[in-house]
């Protein structure tokens, strides 16, 4: 049998599921009631499991993030909408197949959803760019936010990108300038914009899909400036570095509540997303409902108000 | 994001020319050498090439006020701190106190109030020189301010761009920069407020991806490196090479991303003409013939 566990560090885990396999044979092959023993095991497994889950590392939890399996945005898509309508393209360019965006409905709330979307296998991934967006991605996003402006529809925004496309044709038409109008508009857009992280949120990448009213991560998440790895090539000079940097950049929810940039950080089940995808689903499809309930209350001018004055806020100086 | 380690030697290696005391610099574009003193009076431009050379805030403000000394700085004291106690090869608050003692700056922009030709305005200048440019906490606080300021005033606002994108070592509140600059910027633009934006020499990563191309009129100096991936990066990626003049002005102006490239000697006249132009009163020649005529 394939383990469940595949990422290095979880190599102890693996060797304890493997001792209960060994010994379920063993009871099997001489027929000897041995359900005591592997009682014992496997409750000393799942207690050890949630201890060890409880307390990664910061660059475990970079991994977990980008763990293969891990539920993506249209897999979230799938579990909490009962309607969902996807649109498609910029209307200048192309439809950018790493960004999805279309109308949904949640437990009868109207919404635009965008997100960045990830491919699962190779084929896949190819076709979603690995969930790196182009130019016309960002556009295609803002296109359905102005259009959720003009019906007062809120914006439900999935972040996992590990950064932007950096290619040619990406620069060739404005990668810089399709993030920066998207932050523009979205600081100021007159409905309710909640920002969910699911996986990744590498650099302006994300955050040209990522400014809102809220900022939601699930737990096995990071967020920041650049990519540990990028950090680590960059100021460490050493790409493998990656885990020194991903401490130095405090990446997880837990960091960025500290420094004030995440909002609510939503549990994930014991071993990660991709373990029980409809369980975070409806964590997400719950946490989602009452943020939006919330939000719903604030009058327009309030909301972008209190938006803009919370991104005041952000940072630190001295003078 | 990424800074372009590849231009930063160039610039370094162009800053040390200049300023070991040599009276003749060598130009990066034609290889012609080019007397101390004749560089300086052609503000850092080539006379030969028309290679502009990298400058300082200073020297910007320099040649764009009207009275090198009638401008107030806005927030002079304002700068960065280290949020995250941030240590790679170098601890963050070493790098801070270095970049403080080589520049003589307190951050990597300069905002001032003062007259362009006539025209009372908000200009922030950005200098490479202190950590690549990059936006930090306060780069990003001081230019939201300058933002503020301008709308509460109701003056024009420019903003000299160099910059090698978000400060790394301040991890996600630099990137939060990006998102506060351009709300300020959001809600400038709604107030009816122009805003220009000036590219030089390298303008990348986050601040490219955020106010350096929200101008409502965009400038550029000519052969500025203009981008948000670094080169090395792209080429990393997709594995080829990168076709000559790529990430230039002039290559942005072709992809429809600059208004136009302005030589550095026509800047001062080009930014009075574009503010003339929205119907901003010169206000500012008035308070000076006032305050020449006490004297
Ligand atoms: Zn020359």
């Amino acid at each position: 049998m394939a383990s469940k566990y595949t990422l290095s560090f979880e190599k102890p885990l693996q060797e304890l599921e493997e001792k209960i396999e060994a010994t379920k044979r063993t009871a099997l092959e001489r027929g000897i009631d041995m359900s005591k023993e592997i009682e014992g095991l496997e409750s000393k497994l799942e207690k050890t499991a949630a201890d060890f889950y409880q307390n990664l590392t910061r660059w475990q939890r970079v991994q977990m993030a980008r763990h293969s399996e891990r539920p993506y945005t249209l897999d979230y898509i799938e579990r909490i909408t009962s309607f969902w309508f996807e649109m498609h393209g910029d209307r200048h360019f192309a439809d950018d197949k790493a960004v999805v965006g279309g109308l949904a409905e949640i437990d009868g709330e109207q919404v635009v959803i965008i997100g960045q979307q990830k491919g699962r296998g190779t084929r896949d991934n190819l076709f979603r760019n690995f969930g790196m967006p182009r130019p016309e991605g960002y556009r295609k996003a803002l296109r359905l936010m102005n259009l959720a402006a003009r019906f007062n529809r809120p914006v439900i925004s999935f972040i996992d990108t590990p950064g932007a496309y950096p290619g040619i044709g990406a620069e060739e038409r404005g990668q810089a300038e399709a993030i920066a109008r998207n932050l523009m508009v979205m600081s100021t857009l007159p409905v309710p914009i909640i920002i969910l992280v699911i996986g990744e949120g590498a650099s302006g990448g994300a955050l040209g899909m990522g400014v809102g009213d809220r900022l939601l991560m699930l737990e096995n998440t990071w967020f920041s400036v650049i990519s540990p790895e990028g950090c680590a090539s960059i100021l460490y000079r050493d790409a493998s570095k990656a885990e020194e940097a991903a401490d130095a950049m405090r990446v997880t929810p837990q960091d960025l509540m500290e420094m004030g940039v995440c909002d609510r950080i939503l549990p994930e089940p014991p071993g990660g997303a991709h373990r029980d995808a409809d369980t975070v689903a409806a964590t997400v499809k719950s946490i989602l409902m009452e943020t939006l309930a919330e939000l719903k209350e604030i009058p327009p001018e309030k909301l972008v108000a209190t938006r803009v004055s919370r991104y005041e806020r952000l940072g630190q100086w001295q003078e | 994001m990424a800074w372009f380690r590849r231009s930063a030697k160039k610039i370094l290696s162009t800053e040390r020319k200049s300023l070991s005391g040599d009276l003749w610099t060598k130009c990066p574009g034609c290889s012609e050498y080019i007397y101390r003193e004749e560089l300086e009076r052609s503000r850092f431009v080539c006379p030969t090439c028309s290679h502009h050379f990298s400058i300082n805030c200073r020297k910007y403000l320099e040649h764009l006020m009207d009275n090198p000394n009638g401008f107030t700085e806005l927030d002079p004291d304002l700068s960065s701190v280290d949020p995250l106690e941030f240590e790679a090869r170098k601890k963050y608050s070493d790098q801070l106190a270095a970049a403080r003692k080589k520049t003589g700056l307190n951050e990597a922009v300069l905002t001032v109030t003062g007259a362009v030709e006539g025209y009372q305005v908000v200009l922030g200048i950005m200098d490479f020189s202190f950590i690549g440019g990059s936006m930090g906490s306060a780069v990003g606080e001081k230019v939201a301010r300058a933002i503020d300021y301008a709308r509460e005033h109701g003056l024009p606002l420019i903003i000299i761009s160099a910059s090698g994108g978000a400060r790394m070592q301040e991890a996600a509140l630099s990137l939060m920069q990006m998102a506060k600059t351009s709300a300020k910027l959001s809600q400038f633009s709604q107030s009816g407020g122009l805003y220009i934006s000036v590219l030089t020499d390298p303008t990348t990563g986050g601040v490219t991806a955020s106010f350096a191309m929200l101008g409502d009129i965009i400038l550029a100096e000519p052969g500025a490196l203009i981008g948000f991936a670094g080169a090395r990066v792209i080429k990393q990626t997709i594995g080829e090479e990168l076709p000559e003049g790529f990430q230039r002005a002039e290559f942005l102006r072709e992809k429809g991303f600059v208004d136009h490239i302005v030589h550095r000697s026509d800047l001062k006249n080009i930014l009075g003409q574009l503010i003339g132009f929205f119907g901003y009163p010169k206000k500012a020649l008035r308070n000076e013939q006032a305050a020449d005529s006490d004297q």
